[in-house]
Parts: structure tokens; sequence; C-alpha cells
């Protein structure tokens, strides 16, 4: 337990200094706690629950659209700005700004929860492939139609509202958004930690291991999946709202409702590292991301050719993910016991 | 919201035949799905990049200077090497895993032929001209493109020629011995790699035939592959595995649906309306299989 201490602290002090000790990667490392977050949240139901969703990303877009429209709606007409396009004919004071943002993210939080509750009893009853393919076409239904609304700019898009004037330049603009994305990660996951081990977290495993027997047990099972869908909503929807206004510009298919890359990214981060643990996630987004910008460097213009090929590379040969592979070889650091002549009919089993 | 089709009633004939026309080319589609799904038990989300694919063979001929519609015979003998490649390269390594192994997988190998049509026949939207003419009814009221009727004619003969296959022929027999039970199967001395292989080559040779049919009657484009994907599943779904008139009547049924939502709606929400259809028809699906469930409680 002293040794958790230390490496939480260690690691805590690491992502608070990090912006100074390479603040050319500002915006790569504040992009990776956003991954993180994915991951993390996507593992809520994809690892220790066992619905496989690859609809998250409908959060991640409802945010993003919520914060920026309530950052803007709050002062301004929202279909002139949408409309107005590039050119900036409002602008914010800096306390127009941070009180927008501020409503905005504790919105773009509520508002995908709410969401997701409402649909949640519909879809979540949903089994397996199922389950899979309607939140997929969740996902990509709510980006063909934001596309098709003319209020939040359509097809074109919408850019949230820029730094405002005279209170520092872009150095803190970055590291304000650093901050902020650091500090939702490690909510995220001090919640989730917490959440794991509480009732909670094994009525989920129960859930993942065989639902009808959880149900038997008398189990409310739709209720905790709503609630577990409602979690990783409400966190994934503010990382919406940050990311938005971090890139300063929201497109319906390529920034927003991405399924094709970040709504895939989740998916392969938690397999990467290992779904169903708590530290997988969080170790896949990272090496993930850092292989990501490696490609998006190196393979310029093939990147998602890269991209395909790693997908299929680690489902195919690696679906336990670095954690699963982690526990296979070394069981003592994850508090198993094993039975050392068990294991042996094991291996001659084999 | 454009409602020109209730001033013009007969839009809506048009919008009817177009929705058949299409559909029967839908239900194609969804006939491979529904083989592969029940045979092997996997989801092929590259379904749809497999038409596309397909399509561009077609398109690739055309340039060359043949008439794309020889495209429906050169087109599924590639492809069917095409998907047995495929098969032995990635698919066969997840047959027996987890359903999910199975999407993300061919979620991968979609993106992977996305990107690399994009790199090999560009980003363009192409088609490939038939010359087939036009047909008119009702005094040129409605106008239907000879290369659709061309295109439900050819999709009819390729789905009854391999109803056929299916119930004569060895390999049709030892593919529906596979879908019943594997197990079995292996057994009694079926080489169900064997199968499986060739049903994911008649597979993607179904899907050869849809491109080359879509090449010429539509637009192609490397990205659009996802809603062919998500149109056929749904078709099977509704229709249920097995079940080939269903897959038919819900193939057109699809198709009219598609047209209707495309006049009333608007063009910039069709594609929007069939992702939000589908979810539709699971939920309801949920709700009707769970009041079973209570009924037979």
């Amino acid at each position: 337990m002293k040794k958790n201490i230390i490496l939480y602290s260690a690691l805590l002090v690491f992502g608070l200094v990090a912006p100074f000790l390479f603040p050319a990667f500002k915006l790569q490392i504040s992009f990776m706690w956003i991954l993180v977050i994915l991951a993390l949240t996507w593992d809520v139901q994809g690892g220790q629950m066992g619905y496989n969703s690859f609809g998250n990303i409908l959060f991640f877009g409802i945010g993003m659209y919520v914060c920026a429209g309530v950052q803007i709606g709050m002062f301004f007409p929202l279909a002139e700005w949408t409309a107005s396009g590039g050119e900036k004919t409002f602008i914010h004071t800096p306390p127009q700004y941070f009180q927008g943002f501020f409503i905005g993210l504790i919105l773009a939080g509520i508002v995908p929860a709410v969401v997701a509750a409402t649909i949640g009893y519909g879809i979540l009853g949903l089994r397996g492939h199922y389950f899979a393919i309607c939140t997929l076409g969740l996902g990509i239904a709510a980006g063909e139609i934001a596309g098709g609304i003319e209020l939040i700019g359509a097809g074109q898009g919408m850019t949230t509202p820029p730094w405002p004037k005279g209170i520092g330049d872009t150095e803190l603009r970055s590291e304000f958004f650093y901050y902020l994305c650091f500090v939702l990660m490690v909510a995220t996951f001090v919640f989730l930690r917490w959440a794991y081990q509480t009732r909670f977290g094994l009525v989920l495993n129960a859930i993942r291991d065989n639902e009808d027997k959880a149900e038997a047990m008398g189990i409310h099972t739709m209720r905790y999946k709503i609630i577990g869908w409602v979690v990783s909503a409400f966190f994934v929807g503010i990382a919406g709202g940050l990311m938005g206004n971090m890139v300063g510009y929201i497109e319906p298919t390529e920034i927003a409702f991405a399924g094709a890359t970040y709504g895939v990214f989740m998916v392969l981060m938690a397999i990467l590292g290992g779904k169903g643990t708590l530290w997988g996630p969080v170790i896949g987004a990272i090496i993930f991301h850092i292989f990501k910008e490696g490609f998006w460097i190196f393979f310029l213009g093939w990147q998602y050719v890269a991209l395909g090929m790693l997908i299929v590379i680690i489902v195919v040969f690696f679906p336990e993910g670095i954690m699963g592979w982690l526990r296979e070889k070394y069981p003592e650091k994850f508090g198993e016991v094993i039975d050392e002549a068990d294991r042996k009919a094991q291996v001659e089993l084999k | 919201m454009d409602l020109l089709i209730f001033q013009a009633p007969i839009l809506m004939v048009q919008a009817l035949m177009d929705g058949i026309l299409l559909g029967i080319l839908f239900a194609l589609i969804a006939y491979g799905m529904a083989l592969q799904w029940g045979v092997m038990n996997i989801i092929n989300i590259a379904q749809g990049e497999l038409v596309i694919l397909g399509g561009y063979i077609a398109y690739t001929m055309y340039l060359m200077g043949i008439h794309p519609a020889f495209g429906v015979i050169v087109s599924p003998i590639i492809m069917f090497f095409i998907g047995w490649i495929l098969y032995k390269l990635v698919i066969c390594r997840v047959v027996d895993r987890d359903l999910f192994i199975s999407i993300l997988a061919t979620f991968g190998i979609s993106i992977l032929t996305q990107q690399l049509m994009n790199f090999v026949f560009g980003a363009d939207v192409v088609v490939a001209q038939s010359n087939f003419g036009t047909t008119m009814l009702f005094d040129g009221s409605v106008t239907l493109p000879n290369s659709k009727i061309f295109s439900a004619f050819v999709s009819i003969i390729f789905a009854i020629g391999l109803v056929m296959y299916m119930k004569k022929s060895k390999l049709g027999r030892a593919i529906r011995a596979t879908a019943q039970n594997a197990r079995a199967a292996k057994i009694l001395g079926v080489d169900t790699e064997k199968v499986y292989a060739a049903t994911f080559g008649i597979n993607a040779a179904l899907c050869g035939v849809a491109g080359a049919l879509i090449s010429i009657t539509f637009t192609l484009h490397p990205y659009v592959g996802l809603p062919y994907t998500v149109r056929s599943f749904m078709i099977v779904i509704i229709a249920g595995l097995g079940n080939l008139p269903g897959v038919a009547l819900s193939g057109m049924g699809l198709g009219v649906f598609e047209e209707f939502a495309d006049y009333i709606l608007g063009t910039e929400f069709r594609i929007g309306s069939v992702f939000l259809l589908l979810v539709l028809i699971l939920v309801y699906r949920r709700f009707k299989l769970s009041r079973k469930r209570e009924y037979l409680k």
C-alpha cells in the first residue's frame, strides 16, 4: 500500500510539472489526458460491464455542442454566431468567457448523462453484437443529423469562443486547458477507482460474467447498467466540452461525432491496455497516443492505413491487452493465489 | 422540410419504384451478410467496403473502355479471391472467438480498405456511364433509368442462382451442414475450414456483383461503405437469419423507406434516417422479445 502512495504521488507530480518540463508538447499531453478519459469511461461498460459500445462518441459530441452552444448562447444569438462563420463579430469579455465556460462544462456533463439515462432503458436491453451495432448506428446517426441542423452550423461546423484578449497569451491558454484536462482525468480516475471498490463495481462485474444469474440473484441489472452508462456519459461529455474549446472548432463528423477516429480509439486503447482493469485503459491510452503521434509524423498520408492495420493486429493478436498479459505472467502481483499443483496439471493438459 | 411529395402524388409512384429497385440491390448484399452470419457467426463491418471495392473494379473496366455491365461477371470472380485471401489472413483467426472481436477486426479491415481505395482511386465521387437510357411511365411523369431495372434483374438472377447452388451442389450442402452444426459436420468429414473460406469468398463475390451494379446505377466514393453494411445488417435483423423471402421483402421495404425519407426529410438526412431506423428497429425488437420472455414466464 505504501508503494502505491509513492507511485500515485510521483505520477501526480509528473502530471503537474509536465507542461514546464515539455513546453513544446503541452497540447499533445492535454490530448493524451482526454484520450485517457475516453478509454477509462469506455471501460466502464466495455470492460467492467461487458457491454461493448461503439457509440460513446455520441456523448462526446453532445457535450461538445452543448458546451459551445451554452458559452455562445448565454451572451449572443447562436444562429448569428454560426452564420458569421470565421469572422469574429462577437467577442467575449474575460468574465463572460469563464462564466460561460464553467456553466457550459457543467451542462456538457449533465445533458449527455440525461440522454444516456433516457435512451439507456431501450438500448441497454440489447445484448452482445446487437448492442455493439446499435450503438455504432447511434453515433453515426447523431453525426449525420448534426450535419443537417443549421442552428449549429450544419456540415461546416462552428467555432468555439476564442480565448479572451487582455488576460494573457496563448501560453496561458494552453496551460489553462492542460490543467483542466489533467484535473478531469484525475477526477475520473479517482471516481472510478472508488466506484469499482464498492458494490457498484461488483455488480458491474457480475453483469459481465453472467447477467441472467445476476438478475436471478435479485440484482436490478438494468438499473446498474443505466447508472454505468450515465457515469461514463457524464465524464465523456465534459471531456467533449473541453476538447471542443481546446481545438477551437467543431465539425460534426470529423471532430464531434468522429466514430471512425475517437469512437474507435477509445475501444482500441482500452483493449490494448487490457479491458476490465483499472490501469489498463490508462496505460493503453498513453502507449496508443505515443504510437499514434509517431504514425502521424512518419507515415503522413498513410496514417489511417496504419491505423486499420493496428486495429486488426491488436484485436487479433493481443485481445487480452498489456494488463492481461502481465496478469498471466505475474499473477502474484495481482493478488491471485496460485495452486502450484493445479498449475502443473493445467500445463500438462496443454 | 420539402412536402412536394404530397402536392404531386405521382412522385410517390416514382419513390416507390425507385425504392423497390434499390431495395432488391440491398437484399442481394444482405443475402451475403446473412450467409456468413449464419455459417460463420461473424458480422462483417467491412461488407460495405467490399461492395464499394467491387464497384471500383467495374469502374476500372469502364476506364479501360469495356462496358461496365460486364463488371457483373468479372467483379465477383476477383472479389471471390480477395475474400478468400482476407479469410486466410484475418478472419480465420477470429471465427471461433468472441463476436465483439470479429466486429472490431472487420472494422479495422473496413478502415484499411477505405484508405487504400482512397489512395488508389482518389477521393472523388465517380460513376461508370452505362448509356442504357431511361424508361418513361405515365406520360413521362415517372422516369426509371434502365440501368436500375437492369441491376434489379441481375440481382434477382444472382440471388436465385445462389439459392439453387446452395440446394444442389456439394459445396452448398457442406455449407448448409456447417451452418447447422459445425462440429457434427467436421466429424462427418466436412472440411469446415475450407467451407468457411468458401463462404467468405461467396459473400465477397456477391458484394462484387452488387458493387458493379452500384457503379452503374449510383455513385462510388471510398467512404460510403458503412451505410451499406448497416442497411444489410438491418435487413437481416428484420427478416431473421435464414429467411430468404423475408430478406427480399425487407430489402425492398428499406429501399422504399429511404426514398420517402429522401423526399420528405431532405437528402441531407437520408443516411442519418437509415442509421436512426436501425436504432429504432433494434430497440423495438428488444421490447418485443422481452415481452415474449415475460409471457413465457
